[in-house]
């Protein structure tokens, strides 16, 4: 925007050596330049300040809303219309849910590159997010955000228990304390996660998580697991401390550590002399 | 006392001397070693600081009994606890501070004598160095001829050794006596030959594929790209001995996008547009594999970290795992259920010793 009127006006300045008097003031070239400049640094601060700004969305202007904050936050990697890039995924039919997920836990937009995107402070407030959803789920059928019924956590602990230990407890641990996969790669805890976020990562799969689609999980299981993951949360552990819950690793090195080296330390006393 | 510091040798209370004479047995070392190293002797006596100044005797003389009294105060806690705070029938945090101060009561109440008698030796009771030499294995001359004699009696008037009839039937008797043990212990194995129950599941020619638990069938279009679903074969709920039929059958369903995945040319037909069913007990050492990735297509094994390949039919890219996991063959039946083509075409999970392949 702003080169294109100064490549114009260079022809324009060797016809004024040639011609001795212009169509155009000298200072036109100045003058364009500046136009070009504070017409993109107008547009730039436009879309930055939306990103930004605390400002209510009204219900009308939310897709409108979300398009700029797409266009200012995303695009770079998943393409303008959502199409994708070498840099990210297609976002077509990804659903609201999804992108509730994603930008609501933080993990979009990716602060780095690596291995997977990690849970962080989000980066927008709740109406930009139901902006940026409604935005998206504009451009394609997907996944909805689910219905406040299922995330009440008043289901079948026990069912939810038995569907978690079949479908989710082999990464996310039965307790629900995450797990590593592979090259660096790891199921998240669970501990403290929302209800809705839970459901919208069983719908829709995020980063590596296999898709647990309505059909394979019913809506109302969905809930059972939900109920069985609040349980965990608000019951205390019986046997003292959990140590993370995370099984033979944790509690073999505390009492290889603490364990051990109790047992080492009361020897080395044993035999030492007393002065 | 042997010999101490002082160089009393006055007593033989105790001694090699006193127990064997001037020839005392070998500790039972066969070789004699050459060089030896010379035995050096006890370093020199140092008086302790209780040794030399009876105020600081006294001082540890209490704390040695602080000790025994912070044991009896443990011992009074753990009661006390106990009886404070009962174990509420239905409140499971009540057993955890139960057993939390209970226990810390009775560890006081241990360590507290245990603590105060080590310190009480190591502070105040006689500081000598003394050897306790190690008993001989070997009895006396004495010792040994008595207990030859005690045998030859027992041979003479029993007449073990005259009277043979006696003798061999005793030891038929002996040797038949253990065999109910064998015939016992031989019919705890399976009736039927377990490498045939190793070879086939419960997976045959039109078993419907279903969800684990609950046992309803999936249709294909129900598995979206991406999913994963734990699988059981049909009817394995009403199976007697469900466990172990789930243990050789359970199947991991996953579909992926039919251009990201390498068929080979006598599995062509064993996915169903692109959804691939593959056995869920490892290769390795036979733990469940679920750890399904779905955007790499590996498959990661818990226990030892083998890592397959969907894409590749599950080939082991990582880990101890040398097979890889064996597939389902799958199509659909006329209502658009997912079936089982066959069996699995080899024996799933680990290798085992009649294995052929």
């Amino acid at each position: 925007m702003a080169t294109a009127p100064r490549s114009a006006t260079r022809p324009a300045k060797s016809a004024r050596k040639q011609r001795a008097a212009g169509r155009r003031h000298p200072l036109a070239t100045v003058a364009l330049i500046m136009v070009g400049l504070i017409g993109t640094g107008g547009a730039y601060a436009l879309f930055t300040s939306s990103a930004t700004a605390e400002t209510q969305t009204a219900a009308a202007a939310q897709l409108d809303d979300g398009g700029k904050l797409f266009a200012a936050n995303c695009a770079t990697c998943h393409g303008m219309a959502l199409q994708g890039t070498t840099q990210g995924p297609s976002l077509i039919g990804v659903g609201a849910a999804a992108v509730d997920f994603q930008v609501g836990t933080g993990r979009m937009p990716l602060a780095a590159t690596g291995p997977q995107a990690e849970e962080k402070p989000p980066q927008f407030t709740d109406a930009q997010v139901a902006a940026l959803a409604a935005y998206v789920a504009s451009k394609g059928p997907g996944p909805a955000i689910p219905a406040a019924e299922y995330l009440t956590g008043t289901g079948d602990a026990a069912a939810g228990a038995e569907l978690f230990r079949i479908n989710c407890a082999m990464c996310h641990n039965v307790a629900g304390a995450g797990g590593a996969l592979t090259e660096g790669k790891y199921a998240p805890s669970l501990a403290g996660v929302s209800a809705q976020h839970i459901y919208e990562a069983m719908v829709t799969g995020p980063q590596n998580m296999p898709v647990f689609n309505d059909d394979n999980i019913s809506p109302a299981d969905k809930a059972n697991i939900i109920t069985y993951l609040r349980y965990l949360d608000q019951t205390p552990t019986p046997g003292g401390f959990d140590l993370g819950n995370l099984g033979p690793v944790s509690e073999g090195l505390f009492i290889w550590i603490f364990g051990l080296g109790a047992v080492v330390a009361i020897t080395i006393w044993l035999t030492a002399r007393s002065n | 006392m042997a010999k101490d510091h002082d160089g009393a040798e006055g007593s033989i209370v105790g001694t090699t001397v006193e127990k064997y004479g001037d020839n005392p047995p070998t500790a039972g070392i066969a070789v004699v070693v050459a060089d030896q190293i010379p035995n050096p002797g006890f370093p020199p006596f140092r008086p302790r600081v209780t040794d030399l100044y009876p105020e600081k005797a006294r001082q540890q003389e209490r704390r040695v009994s602080a000790l025994f009294v912070i044991s009896i105060i443990g011992s009074v806690f753990a009661i006390a606890a106990y009886i404070a705070f009962p174990i509420v029938p239905g409140d499971i945090g009540s057993v955890r501070i139960n057993n939390l101060l209970l226990g810390v009561g009775i560890t006081l109440g241990l360590l507290g004598i245990g603590f105060g008698a080590v310190h009480w030796s190591k502070t105040l009771m006689d500081g000598h160095d003394l050897v306790e030499q190690r008993h001989g294995t070997r009895g006396t001359a004495a010792t040994r001829e008595k207990a030859v004699e005690v045998f030859t009696l027992g041979n003479k008037e029993s007449g073990f050794g005259r009277r043979t009839l006696i003798r061999r039937t005793l030891i038929g008797a002996l040797v038949v006596s253990p065999l109910p043990a064998v015939v016992l212990f031989r019919d705890l194995a399976p009736i039927t030959d377990p490498v045939e129950l190793l070879r086939h599941t419960l997976w045959d020619k039109g078993v419907r594929l279903t969800r684990d638990p609950s046992g309803t069938p999936i249709k294909a279009s129900e598995v979206t790209i991406g999913s994963a679903f734990h699988v059981i074969p049909e009817g394995l709920n009403d199976h007697e001995d469900k466990l172990e039929q789930k243990a050789k059958a359970a199947v991991l369903l996953m579909r992926l996008k039919p251009e990201d995945l390498h068929v080979s040319a006598d599995r062509a037909d064993w996915n169903y547009d692109g959804i691939v069913a593959y056995s869920k007990i490892c290769t390795h050492v036979g733990c469940p594999v679920a750890l399904y990735e779905q955007q790499t297509h590996h498959l990661l094994c818990p226990c030892h970290q083998s890592q397959f390949d969907i894409t590749q039919e599950a080939k082991v890219i990582f880990g101890p795992a040398k097979r890889p996991l064996p597939q389902l063959p799958i199509t659909i039946d006329a209502d658009g259920y997912l079936i089982a083509r066959s069996d699995f075409t080899e024996p799933v999970g680990p290798s085992f010793w009649e294995r052929k392949l």
